[in-house]
């Protein structure tokens, strides 16, 4: 059994599964100490199922935290930047294009330094040990012990930055060190971004895993803890808090991964439909499909893979506007109404008719038309069917228009329809094949925590002319099979999930850039307590 | 005229757009492009006519792979030495500096030198878009050559390149940028004023801030940018035609490697069945045919942008399931001539069509 939880601004909502179902689901306040609001979330799962602690196998977490505290650039600690690239990139300094308010809090201590390799595995230069170890020393000496290390190339050979990692520990026992190739992907300035954000979140990032800990021993729970990453897969706790800045973009893809396996299909859309948007997305093999575009996170260029969502201007508190003179008009003319994009936001419970207030919103249609039922629809002003049925359609077409934007192919295909405003979806949507409303669908996104699975992802450029194609796939899809074992998944279900090749152009030859993801099932607690065992030993090795 | 700070991200936008889906993501350019303006405050930009006719003017830029240029980045170094080393040769200073090619990462590329030197840019370049190889520029076409060249790389080394033949000076720098790691800057076609007024693309490096612009106005005012870009290419008079070709998503991409060249080949469906289109790459955008129909012809633009934002999307990001258009833009009179389309029509791409205008293939009204 499992218990999913997701970490809100707002709400704290957990999830208690058996296999394929779901046992008890809940949503509790997010407390300012997180702890005793994730205590109360999972505390309520357990008492409503009661499901003993011991029968809990693991506990799976997805939160905005790390998110949130970059974009409000609070607990950020001050960050040593190291680049072994020397004598590439010296035109293009770290932190180049950051925010000034972000940069008084990471503060500027760079050090440019030799070394890096070049596309075919060659050095740029040397790795200079002397180098690495006074700029560790000069790190203690100003009392920054969180440190950032990118060399060129890292994502395909990651020698040189792991050497430094235990040099600079070496001289400086107290630093804990972010090393990019296991952050992010190919564009120096993107990943080396990543990694900085990724240290200056260490205290935050300690300080929260403690206290998901804390919450965990409070209730006696003794299942390993897991957080949930960017696309929808597991880390261990003990790498999360390595590695917060993974888990950035979790929020999303957890609902979209969620609202799969409450309804079991695989392959389909999902509309989440909240108070000011619809957010549509599209599922392939389970997965979110990725987005392709540079992700801005608090002001800076990152390279993560996030998923690719529209944002239609249409939710539950979308204002209609409509002159009240026309309310109830027999025919409507076309240009007289407007459906937002502006909303009234959390505001719907004063400002809709429904709740008393004065403005016309999509809620307030839909309950006049019959499609929802809530609020006290006495107070809606009369409305003619024919304004009920202009709006409406209107509403549809928005959301057939965003439907076939993000359809990827001719024919229709399955909706699923989650969030508080999901009402505004009709059965009558077209290039829907159908539209499913599953049960537990407000908590999506603790219930995509919960199922969530081990992956790993490996990039590397290879040149078919050295390696042929076929061989070079192989070896890596079998080093991401690895990767996936040694991270916790069982062996027997790791699969292939996305694979991408881009011959690099203006070369001449085929070098190639590969891509490839695997994720498999959680191989289950006793083993999985001993995976991360290894896991820290083998960090501790580095 | 003066190249402002807020002038470069509009520079970058448009010189992206004249890639015609090839020259890299500029963003790395432009990034370099504000640390140069930074240290010296602005650049001046100056038309071509301006040049004097014994004036020595450096055409410039980096040759190699985008997908290297995103992780090993420049030392800033490069820039100046292989230029000064330039000016040894010619015995005499250079007196301004262009980009060798507009289109992608290349148009920014002439802004570190002007501000390493204190020259000015000229306003021009040498392919009025992107294209794949130093003899496919205007230069080599109108019979300039392109040597002596330079070729520097971050780690110090400079190379010069002297031969008679165009073709030999390609193959020999090309070899040269595998082993300097994949990137290297190049500094090549070293002309006289009076030659580059004959010969140059004239206005293209306004022509790219000015659309730049255009889309970014368009954006802010929340006004369609695809029609504020086809208004700036048609007020410019370098491309004077503009359209959108299709309005749709990708539904497939196939890249392959044929005959040494990596090429590809993307697809994408209209919305609300608008029916097919076909985009063929090799670096960059080729041809466009829509249901089995030429729609357009390299040399004449053809981007792949982002339907919403209008952000190009360059050959190597082309993802499955993107939304898109697809737009065209005649390519400026001079890569349209008798004497340019053998080294930059379809069959010098080994498209084994004959070049016809987008005007001709689309029934638009000449201007």
């Amino acid at each position: 059994m499992r218990i999913g939880v997701d970490v809100g601004g707002t709400n704290t909502d957990a999830v208690l599964i058996d296999g394929d179902s779901v046992l008890a689901s809940t949503k509790q306040p997010t407390t300012e100490d997180v702890s005793s609001g994730v205590a109360a979330a999972i505390g309520a799962v357990l008492a409503t199922s009661e499901v003993a602690p011991a029968a809990v196998t693991s506990v799976m977490i997805g939160t905005t935290h790390f998110t949130n505290a970059l974009v409000e650039r609070r607990h950020l600690d001050k960050v040593g930047i190291i680049r072994l690239a020397s004598p590439s990139g010296e035109a293009l300094p770290p932190l180049t294009g950051w925010p000034e308010d972000l940069i008084r809090q990471t503060g500027t201590t760079c050090f440019l330094l030799p070394g890096g390799y070049e596309v075919d595995g060659r050095e740029i230069s040397a790795f200079d040990e002397a180098c690495v170890r006074e700029a560790g020393r000069t790190c203690r000496e100003r009392g920054i012990n969180r440190i950032a290390v990118s060399s060129v190339f890292a994502p395909l050979n990651a020698d040189m930055e792991t050497r430094a990692a235990r040099l600079l520990q070496e001289e400086h026992p107290e630093a804990t060190i972010s090393l990019s190739h296991a952050i992010g992907r190919l564009g120096m300035i993107e990943r080396e971004n990543g990694t900085i954000l990724n240290a200056a979140l260490t205290s935050l990032a300690a300080h929260v895993i403690a206290s998901f800990e804390r919450a965990m021993q409070d209730l006696g729970l003794e299942a390993p803890l897991y957080i949930s990453q960017n696309d929808g897969t597991l880390i261990s706790a003990d790498h999360a808090a390595r590695y917060p800045v993974m888990t950035i973009g979790s929020g999303p893809t957890n609902s979209m991964r969620g609202a799969a396996f409450l309804t079991g299909i695989s392959d389909g859309m999902v509309m989440d439909v909240g108070g000011t948007t619809c957010d549509i997305g599209v599922l392939t093999n389970g997965f979110p499909r990725e987005s392709s575009l540079a992700v801005d996170i608090g002001g800076v260029r990152t390279n993560f893979r996030m998923p690719d969502i529209l944002a239609l201007g249409l939710g539950g508190g979308t204002r209609i506007h409509l002159d009240p003179a026309h309310y109830p008009a027999e025919h409507l003319p076309e240009e007289t109404l407007k459906v937002g994009p502006d909303s009234v936001g959390y505001r719907i419970d004063r400002d809709s008719y429904l709740f008393g207030g004065d403005t016309l919103t999509a809620s307030d249609v839909a309950v006049a038309a019959g499609q929802a039922d809530f609020g006290d629809p006495a107070k809606v002003p009369a409305l003619s069917p024919a304004v009920r049925q202009a709006v409406w359609s209107r509403m549809q077409a928005m959301l057939e228009e965003g439907l076939d934007r993000m359809k990827t192919a001719p024919g229709d295909v399955p909706i699923i329809a989650v969030g508080g405003g999901s009402f505004l979806i009709g059965d009558a949507l077209k290039g829907a094949a159908s539209i499913v409303r599953p049960p537990h669908a407000a908590v999506a996104n603790a219930v995509g925590a919960a199922i969530a699975q081990i992956g790993a992802q490996i990039e590397q450029i290879v040149d078919y002319d050295v390696t042929p194609r076929e061989t070079a796939l192989q070896q890596i899809r079998d080093a991401v099979a690895e990767r996936v074992a040694t991270a916790g998944g069982a062996p027997d279900s790791i699969e292939i999930v996305d694979m991408e090749e881009v011959l690099l152009s203006y070369l001449p030859g085929r070098s190639t850039q590969v891509r490839i993801k695997a994720v498999g099932d959680f191989a289950g607690a006793a083993q999985t307590a001993s995976t991360a065992q290894i896991q820290s030993e083998l960090r501790h090795a580095h | 005229m003066h190249i402002e700070r807020s002038d470069l991200a509009d520079l970058a936008r448009g010189a992206a757009f004249l890639g015609s889906g090839g020259g890299g993501d500029p963003y790395y350019s432009l990034l370099l492009a504000e640390a140069a303006i930074a240290r010296c405050g602005h650049f001046e930009l100056v038309p071509l006519e301006a040049l004097a006719d014994d004036a020595l003017v450096a055409p410039c830029g980096w040759i190699g792979a985008p997908t290297v240029s995103v992780e090993k980045l420049p030392n800033g170094g490069e820039t100046v030495s292989g230029l000064r080393r330039l000016e040894k040769i010619m015995g005499r200073q250079i007196d301004a500096v262009l980009p060798i090619e507009i289109g992608g990462g290349n148009g920014l590329a002439p802004l570190i030198a002007a501000a390493e030197l204190g020259v000015p840019i000229v306003d021009c370049d040498g392919m009025g878009r992107a294209f794949p190889e130093s003899q496919m520029a205007i230069f080599n076409i109108r019979g300039l050559s392109s040597c002596p060249s330079v070729l520097t790389a971050a780690c110090g080394s400079l190379s010069v390149i002297e031969t008679d033949d165009n073709n030999t000076h390609e193959r020999i720098a090309r070899a040269l940028s595998v082993a300097l790691g994949g990137i290297a800057h190049m500094v090549e076609y070293p002309m006289s004023g009076a030659d580059a007024k004959a010969n140059a693309i004239p206005g293209s490096v306004s022509t790219a801030i000015a659309i730049g612009k255009a889309i970014r106005t368009a954006r802010d005012r929340r006004e369609d940018p695809f029609t504020a870009l086809a208004k700036a290419l048609e007020k410019t008079g370098l491309y004077p035609h503009c359209l959108t070709l299709f309005d749709g998503k990708i539904v497939d991409l196939e890249r392959e490697t044929r005959g040494g060249f990596s090429v590809g080949k993307v697809i994408l469906e209209g919305f609300n069945g608008s029916g097919r289109m076909e985009v063929l790459f090799q670096n960059e955008n080729l041809i466009a045919r829509q249901d089995g129909e030429i729609r357009a012809l390299v040399p004449d633009l053809i981007t792949i942008m982002d339907r919403e934002t209008a952000d190009t999307i360059t050959t190597e990001r082309l993802k499955y399931g993107q939304r898109v258009k697809v737009i065209a833009a005649a390519a400026p009179a001079m890569l349209r001539e008798s004497s340019a389309l053998p080294f930059i029509g379809p069959q010098a791409f080994g498209l084994g069509t004959d070049f016809i205008t987008l005007e001709r293939l689309n029934a638009l009204e000449t201007i």
